[in-house]
């Protein structure tokens, strides 16, 4: 064997060429910032998903970032599927838009935004307390709340049948362009009318079974009375006083509702508004947007507004999405650039307005925009839908309990079930001892 | 390479049997089976076997998924030993009352919807295999539309019928003076009306696999029954009956494992409820894995199913064995 020697030569022609490679100048290509793969929710209003694009794209030019955008559907769970998935492969999109309890699921998979949330805090507001409660662990900033896909789920009624049926002018309560008036709008005010409307044949259509809307409504009054199934520390508080008492409130008011409430999925509300069959849903506007298109003269006289108030205050539901950046993602800072870019309020402007006000920012400095003042028909309609003068607590049901423990509340619908079980007929006393099980199988760590 | 061939040089010799060597083994029939196999063995151990070991795993931790859920306080065993047992979420299920639910409802779905399914496809096979030739394939064909139609998408079409609030059929009954029946909202009738779907869905597997069964039993049979005087009954038990007996261990066998493991139908038209009434292994196990975020759990769910079914498919299988070697 020839064994290798370095010449002189050899060592100088070596030297020269590492040399001019290191020292040539850096010719920055179309994506020298390399790749960047997200997966966002695939929004249900038409049309909307483009201005996410054009946002997204126009950053993407601006950084030399070659980016890829996926859309993910819920219906079907298509988004939690890809959210379980990617957290086990550990591998998958850079940043996952993920709702309402998935990041505190996947707290130690996430990638801290700390840096960027101080920033976006700082430029456009505090951010709400369901936001602070659903997307940070301890000091971390799980992600950023995202405006795309957060909502309040507030009611949405028939101007025409509360008044006549029940004598409220809920214009007047919530004028459009100021402040709520709505003092009178309380607990019983809202039992007296769902009773009047049940009478009249247009019932509240609040469902009660254990899909988001129906528990949404359950955990928001419940929290109105102050109870809680699970406190702040994690000690179960099933059988204190304040359950009982927002229980038998709820089951009061629950025999107005239809009497297939038990059974209603999240679409359910929404047919009952726009077929006209119900002077009341909890729901974000779509309900009314669908109304919109294929019963205008419905649409026409709905009102979307806050939540009655309960004896320990007015709480409204409130659901936000997350933008999430997984720890395994190779391009943590383009992700974190793009999460910023999404946030300034003019991309957030064009989302509210693409998504026709559907969509709603979690920074305080953001809920007056336009486009809820200006949506109609009628004008207006929209204008309390964001909370604009904080009148209203937004909460997520099962809070304040540690988010693991509330998320098995949440998803198993225990609040809904314990008003069902109590409505058909279970003494309250077994509805309790039966949720207090429930949820200290929930307690597991 | 001809050089070599006709050399007759000792190495060369070895060099030209190799190949011959390596051709015999890729002509073996074993070889060539298992090559054409390959995609799908690939294809198995891709998508059941590592899920279901991977599923195993989960199901062995806690619900942070960072530690082992070790068993704890066994009545029935040891400390010693007991605390060293990786199954303390299948302890945690046994706790839960809804569980019990869910492995009543399993069982009730499974076998009611079985036999309902074998009764109106042997039926249903009956009617086919008298029809004459010439219409017959019509009228498989039609009636197997149930079957081929994917579920979830035909659910969809049920739970319009079924809908809590706007139900077709409710429309129809009200029309004709009865009252309104809460399809899925009250418990026996979600059930019944899950149990309804699944029976329309499998009924046709039954009627194909029972017709087939039926064209294969020889005409002398009946003729010989015919002469002897039976009747129709007579000729379906002594003849029929005994005839089918596998292939209707078989079906049967088959459709409580896929009716046992059924998601589709149940999720689509009642989503486990109300008050998760209607609940099964895998949209309970979904609800909790995916839905509930705590995926061990889940996974714990679902696997409660392979025992169950592994010990009816013991039972199938053996008994079709004895009486194959009988025969």
């Amino acid at each position: 064997m020839r064994r290798q020697t370095l010449s002189r030569r050899r060592f100088l022609a070596a030297t020269a060429i590492t040399t001019a490679a290191l020292s040539s100048p850096f010719v920055r290509g179309a994506h020298a910032a390399g790749k960047l793969s997200i997966g966002l929710w695939d929004h249900w209003v038409p049309g909307a998903n483009r201005a996410s694009t054009e946002v997204a794209q126009a950053w993407a030019a601006k950084e030399k970032v070659e980016l890829t955008i996926d859309y993910i559907p819920s219906q079907g769970n298509k988004n939690l599927l890809t959210i379980a998935a990617q957290a086990q492969a550990k591998s998958g999109h850079d940043m996952l838009a993920m709702p309402t309890w998935w990041p505190q699921a996947h707290a130690d998979q996430l990638e801290s935004c700390n840096d960027i949330m101080t920033q976006l805090i700082a430029q456009s507001g505090q951010v709400n307390g369901t936001v602070q409660y659903l997307g940070r662990a301890g000091d971390k900033w799980l992600g950023v709340p995202a405006t795309i896909g957060s909502q309040i789920k507030g009611p949405c009624s028939r101007i025409d049948l509360l008044k006549q049926h029940a004598g409220i002018d809920i214009q007047a309560m919530y004028p459009a362009g100021s402040a709520p008036k709505a003092d009178a709008w309380t607990m019983d005010a809202y039992l007296k009318a769902a009773e009047a409307c049940h009478k009249a044949g247009v019932p509240f259509g609040v469902g009660l079974g254990d899909t988001t809307d129906s528990v949404d409504t359950a955990g928001a009054f419940f929290q109105s009375f102050g109870a809680a199934l699970v406190d702040a520390k994690g000690d179960l508080t099933v059988k204190s006083d304040a359950v009982r008492q927002a229980l038998e409130y709820c089951v009061k008011v629950a025999k107005f509702y239809p009497a297939d409430a038990p059974a209603w999925d999240d679409g359910s509300n929404n047919r009952w508004l726009v077929s006209g069959r119900g002077a009341l849903i909890m729901n974000p506007p779509s309900a009314w947007a669908v109304a919109k298109r294929d019963a205008p003269q419905i649409a026409a006289q709905c009102w979307t507004h806050g939540m009655p108030a309960g004896p320990r205050g007015r709480f409204s539901p409130f659901l936000p999405y997350f933008w999430n950046i997984w720890s395994f993602s190779p391009n943590k800072p383009a992700a974190k650039s793009l999460l910023v870019a999404l946030s300034q309020p003019d991309a957030v402007a064009k989302f509210v307005a693409a998504s026709a006000g559907y969509d709603i920012p979690s920074f305080e400095k953001l809920t007056t925009l336009p486009t809820w003042a200006e949506e109609g028909p009628p004008k207006g309609t929209l204008y309390h839908y964001p909370n604009p003068h904080n009148h209203q607590t937004l909460s997520i049901a099962a809070a304040p309990a540690p988010p693991k423990i509330a998320q098995q509340i949440y998803s198993q619908g225990t609040l809904t079930k314990m008003i069902v079980r109590h409505l058909q007929g279970e003494p309250m006393e077994r509805t309790l001892a039966w949720a207090e099980s429930e949820v200290e199988g929930f307690l597991r760590t | 390479m001809a050089d070599a061939v006709l050399s007759t040089d000792p190495p060369a010799r070895r060099v030209i049997t190799r190949p011959n060597a390596v051709r015999r083994f890729f002509q073996r029939k074993s070889t060539i089976a298992f090559l054409m196999a390959l995609p799908l063995i690939i294809l198995i151990f891709g998508l059941v076997i590592y899920p279901a070991f991977y599923a195993v795993y989960l199901s062995t931790l806690r619900k942070s998924m960072t530690s082992v859920a070790w068993m704890r306080n066994c009545a029935w065993l040891p400390d010693v030993i007991c605390t060293y047992l990786p199954f303390g979420n299948m302890q945690f299920l046994f706790t839960r009352e809804t569980f019990w639910k869910v492995v009543y409802q399993s069982c009730l779905f499974a076998i009611t919807a079985v036999i309902f399914k074998a009764l109106l496809g042997f039926i249903l096979a009956h009617f086919v295999h008298n029809i004459p030739a010439k219409g017959q394939r019509k009228w498989r064909g039609m009636l197997l539309i149930p079957w081929v139609i994917p579920p979830a998408m035909s659910t969809l079409a049920w739970l319009w019928l079924c809908d809590p609030s706007y139900s077709a059929f409710n429309y129809v009954l009200t029309g004709a003076g009865f009252d309104r029946i809460p399809w899925t909202g009250d418990a026996n009738w979600a059930r019944f009306a899950v149990i309804l779907v699944n029976i329309w869905v499998g009924a046709p597997f039954f009627m194909i696999m029972y017709l087939a069964a039926l064209k294969s039993v020889p005409d002398q049979l009946y003729e010989a029954a015919a002469i002897d005087g039976a009747n129709w009954w007579q000729r379906i038990w002594y003849v029929t009956l005994p005839m089918m007996r596998n292939i209707i261990a078989i079906t049967a066998l088959f459709s409580t494992i896929v009716t046992f493991a059924n998601f589709d139908i149940v999720r689509v038209l009642t989503a486990g409820g109300p008050l998760d009434q209607t609940h099964l292994f895998a949209t309970w196990a979904f609800k909790l894995g995916i839905e509930g975020g705590d995926i061990p759990l889940g996974a714990s769910v679902s696997l409660f199913m392979v025992p169950i079914l592994a010990v009816a498919a013991i039972f199938i299988l053996r008994d079709i064995n004895q009486r194959g070697n009988e025969a």
